[in-house]
């Protein structure tokens, strides 16, 4: 306990910052996300191309591969500086996004293509059609695996930790600084970590819960 | 083909969506164009910063380092894998005592970010006098977060089998272990394949943390031979090179998963899982956090 | 010519990596390796780490291999240079080896009293800070370098001058290092903001050089070492504001061979051959290189 509230400036310090990079980035990423999703559901080749190249790149590289891009080599091609922050911001949001996108495709692709000819077939417009009958139903299967995306994210937030943000991953450089003991620093952060994960995952299981019944 | 949100285009709408494509390629080529030129006005296509390529050396650092990064990741599947597969076992166990633990374990393992457990393994326990080189640091924290994942995706397979399974064996007079071992587990490996190893590439990508803590690896390999000065400093080519072995090893692994699919769609020894369930795993798994399994 | 050389090596690479390699030659990477007289017959009387080197044949010398001018491993020839490499050959020569009876042992910071401790290496040279705390496990001849903690910047920075002119600057150091404790603890810069952390002192070196940052700290024996890299780039401040005594880090029982060291060290400081050793190395920088007092024991 110790650790903790001797150092409890810190560990807000950090974990805010923690939060604001989850934040920040889960706000990215949706946006970017669903963007990309739209272009992988486009009727147009060129755009599903252009949407499955970068969703099959990005999910198969390391987020931490992805860090060191963004914060040592990205810099080399001189094209706008970023801060640490804004680097881990962008690393974060560009590997999210790709699972994001795969969320919302799937998503839309579990409505079964009757429903949609069926819209059509009374007469509904394409944005009847999406606002009335397809999302609402994909929008039960987007849900509980976004929270796990978004699970993700928040924990994901700790690689930045290497790369100069000063985030809950970096609690235990500061406390090994100031002497303290970061074994016992080191439990509380995981404590934390769990206390904020918990919620999410039960919303999570609530909402498949409910939802899978519906269907 | 009709899809779900559009149906066959007739004669105007692939004017007009031929219009897009001709708009969005423009596009498109004009960002990459961009990328590509600052890559090239800044040297990264240059002889020198790829020279590096051709020394002998270099090469067997790099074989070394790819060495790591793979062993690092077979020894860390096969540990999660037993892992997932006693977890899986223990939650689904009659007795409180044994599953209430495992349930416990296994929830708190996926909650704590692996960057933290490696954290721990590496810097924290020294100070208990227990020393643990960055490689035992990152297997151990790959077993228990990808272990806890997989004893969750083991569990779903099996609660997704037909009721039929269980009860058919236990009339046969199997016992428990019998019935779990013989009858339950094979179906549910089988039938859970494919998520188990869309989970191993997350296992794979994830020792590139192991670069966080030292552990020469190839993320660590790149970043080394990339701060070298005789070269100009060659980071952005190594991270491409270190970028497309990983994304090679990624997609190999996802192709055997699809090629597994694909059998087992074909084998007739194959049960089909009760669809619904089966479906809210591969969307959890989607996510490529595979979340919380099914509502079960 | 060149992109189809490197297209065919891309291609071959998988298959036949080794089959395809050049040999390095080792180009400028800083210093000409020191090549030192060996001496003749040379008798250690009751050192057992000697008899055990006399046996072998041959020394195995701890270094480190991740800085450059100092204690540097080239990834093209696997050969270690810099000044604490010559140092060590300096003294493995005095000792009666030349430089191919020594195998250079990579050892990290965490793990060199083990080493020294396991007898995995006869002895540890790559910037040893001789503290009381090491004292209990291993001993130490020299102090063959009194480093301080310094500032590194780029050649053209004229406002950082020493310790007191960094306050709104942003500085870089190695995560959780005594370097950045100290600029933390004396409050040389804004502690939160501007102090900025990575991994290894190369990468802050190229925060440096992007512009990211406007200094990187440390002992400024490895800020001389990348200056002397790229002496035309950066320049190292020359104001240190601690003091950092470098050692040979030695078995804790041999007197014996730790006074053969201070003798070998004490002989370089009077006969040129140290200055000789830093003109090659660290003395690229620019920076000068004084004596150190020998502190026996």
């Amino acid at each position: 306990m110790g650790v903790l509230t001797r150092n409890i400036d810190l560990f807000v310090h950090h974990f805010a910052n923690t939060l604001k990079l989850f934040a920040v980035s889960g706000i990215a990423s949706l946006l970017l996300g669903i963007f990309l999703a739209m272009l992988r559901v486009s009727p147009v080749p060129v755009f599903r191309g252009a949407g499955t190249l970068y969703v099959t790149v990005v999910r198969n590289t390391p987020l931490t591969l992805v860090f060191v891009f963004f914060v040592f080599a990205y810099p080399y091609l001189e094209i706008i500086k970023f801060e640490f922050f804004t680097a881990a911001v962008v690393a974060l949001s560009l590997y999210t996004s790709a699972f994001v996108c795969e969320v919302v495709r799937s998503g839309i692709n579990t409505v079964p293509v009757g429903q949609a000819e069926a819209s059509r077939a009374l007469g509904l417009t394409f944005t009847q059609m999406l606002g009335s009958i397809v999302l609402p139903q994909a929008l039960r299967s987007v849900v509980p695996p976004m929270v796990s995306t978004f699970i993700a994210l928040l924990k994901n937030t700790t690689v930045a930790a290497g790369f100069s943000v000063r985030e809950a991953g970096a609690i235990r450089d500061a406390l090994s600084e100031l002497g303290e003991d970061t074994l016992t620093g080191m439990l509380w952060v995981a404590a934390i970590f769990v206390l904020l994960v918990m919620p999410l995952t039960y919303l999570q299981r609530v909402l498949e819960k409910r939802w899978s019944v519906a269907r | 083909m009709s899809t779900v949100l559009f149906d066959v285009p007739g004669p105007r709408a692939r004017t007009r969506y031929r219009a897009y494509a001709v708009v969005g390629s423009v596009a498109i080529a004009a960002l990459v164009g961009y990328v590509v030129w600052r890559f090239f006005d800044t040297g990264q296509f240059e002889g020198r910063k790829w020279s590096w390529f051709e020394y002998k050396q270099i090469q067997l650092s790099l074989i070394d380092a790819l060495g790591r990064t793979l062993s690092a990741f077979a020894v860390g599947a096969v540990l999660a894998l037993l892992f997932g597969a006693v977890f899986a076992a223990a939650r689904l166990s009659d007795h409180k005592w044994v599953s209430a633990p495992a349930a416990v374990i296994v929830e708190l393992f996926r909650a704590i970010p692996l960057v933290i457990m490696m954290f721990f393994f590496y810097y924290g326990l020294p100070s208990t006098g227990i020393k643990l080189s960055a490689f035992t640091a990152v297997v151990l924290s790959l077993m228990l977060y990808n272990g806890s994942v997989l004893a969750e995706v083991f569990r779903a397979g099996i609660n997704s089998l037909p009721k039929g399974q269980s009860e058919a064996a236990y009339a046969l007079g199997m016992r428990k272990t019998q019935v779990m071992v013989l009858v339950l587990l094979p179906q549910a490996l089988r039938a859970m394949l494919p998520t188990i190893i869309s989970q191993l590439v997350v296992l794979l990508k994830d020792t590139a943390l192991g670069f966080l803590i030292t552990f020469e690896e190839l993320l660590y390999w790149g970043r080394q031979i990339g701060g070298q000065l005789q070269f100009g400093r060659p980071l952005i080519p190594t991270m491409i090179v270190v970028a497309a072995i990983y994304i090679g090893l990624c997609l190999l692994l996802t192709w055997f998963a699809n090629y597994l699919e694909k059998r087992n769609r074909r084998n007739k020894k194959v049960i089909k899982l009760d669809e619904d369930k089966a479906k809210m795993v591969q969307l959890g798994e989607a996510s490529g956090v595979s979340g919380t399994m099914g509502a079960v | 010519m060149r992109v189809r050389t490197l297209a065919a090596v891309l291609l071959a690479g998988g298959l036949a990596l080794t089959a395809c390699g050049k040999e390095g030659t080792g180009t400028d990477t800083g210093a000409p390796a020191g090549v030192f007289d060996v001496a003749k017959d040379v008798k250690v009387e009751g050192s057992p780490t000697f008899e055990k080197i006399k046996a072998r044949g041959s020394l195995v010398v701890g270094v480190k291999e991740d800085q450059p001018g100092l204690g540097y491993k080239d990834p093209t020839t696997n050969k270690y240079t810099g000044f604490d490499i010559d140092m060590a050959k300096l003294i493995a020569a005095q000792l009666g080896f030349a430089e191919d009876k020594i195998q250079f042992k990579t050892i990290q910071s965490a793990a060199r009293e083990q080493a020294i401790i396991n007898g995995d290496v006869d002895y540890y040279v790559g910037t040893y800070s001789i503290t009381a705390a090491r004292k209990e496990k291993v001993s130490f001849a020299g102090p063959y370098y009194i480093a301080g903690q310094d500032l590194l910047v780029k050649k053209d920075n004229t406002d950082i001058k020493g310790p007191d002119t960094i306050k709104s600057k942003k500085v870089c150091s190695v995560t959780g290092s005594t370097p950045a404790k100290l600029l933390r603890d004396k409050k040389l810069v804004e502690p939160d903001a501007n102090v900025v952390e990575l991994q290894s002192y190369s990468l802050c070196v190229t925060k440096l050089l992007d512009g990211e940052v406007d200094a990187v700290s440390t002992d400024d024996a490895i800020l001389k070492g990348y200056a002397a890299a790229e002496p035309d780039k950066l320049k190292v401040v020359g104001q240190t504001f601690s003091t950092e005594k470098y050692g040979i880090g030695l078995p804790k029982d041999d007197k014996a061979l730790r006074d053969k060291v201070n003798e070998i060290l004490e002989k370089s400081l009077s006969d040129g051959k140290w200055d000789e050793i830093y003109k090659n190395t660290l003395g690229k920088s620019g920076s000068e290189g004084k004596h150190p007092t020998l502190e026996k024991y």
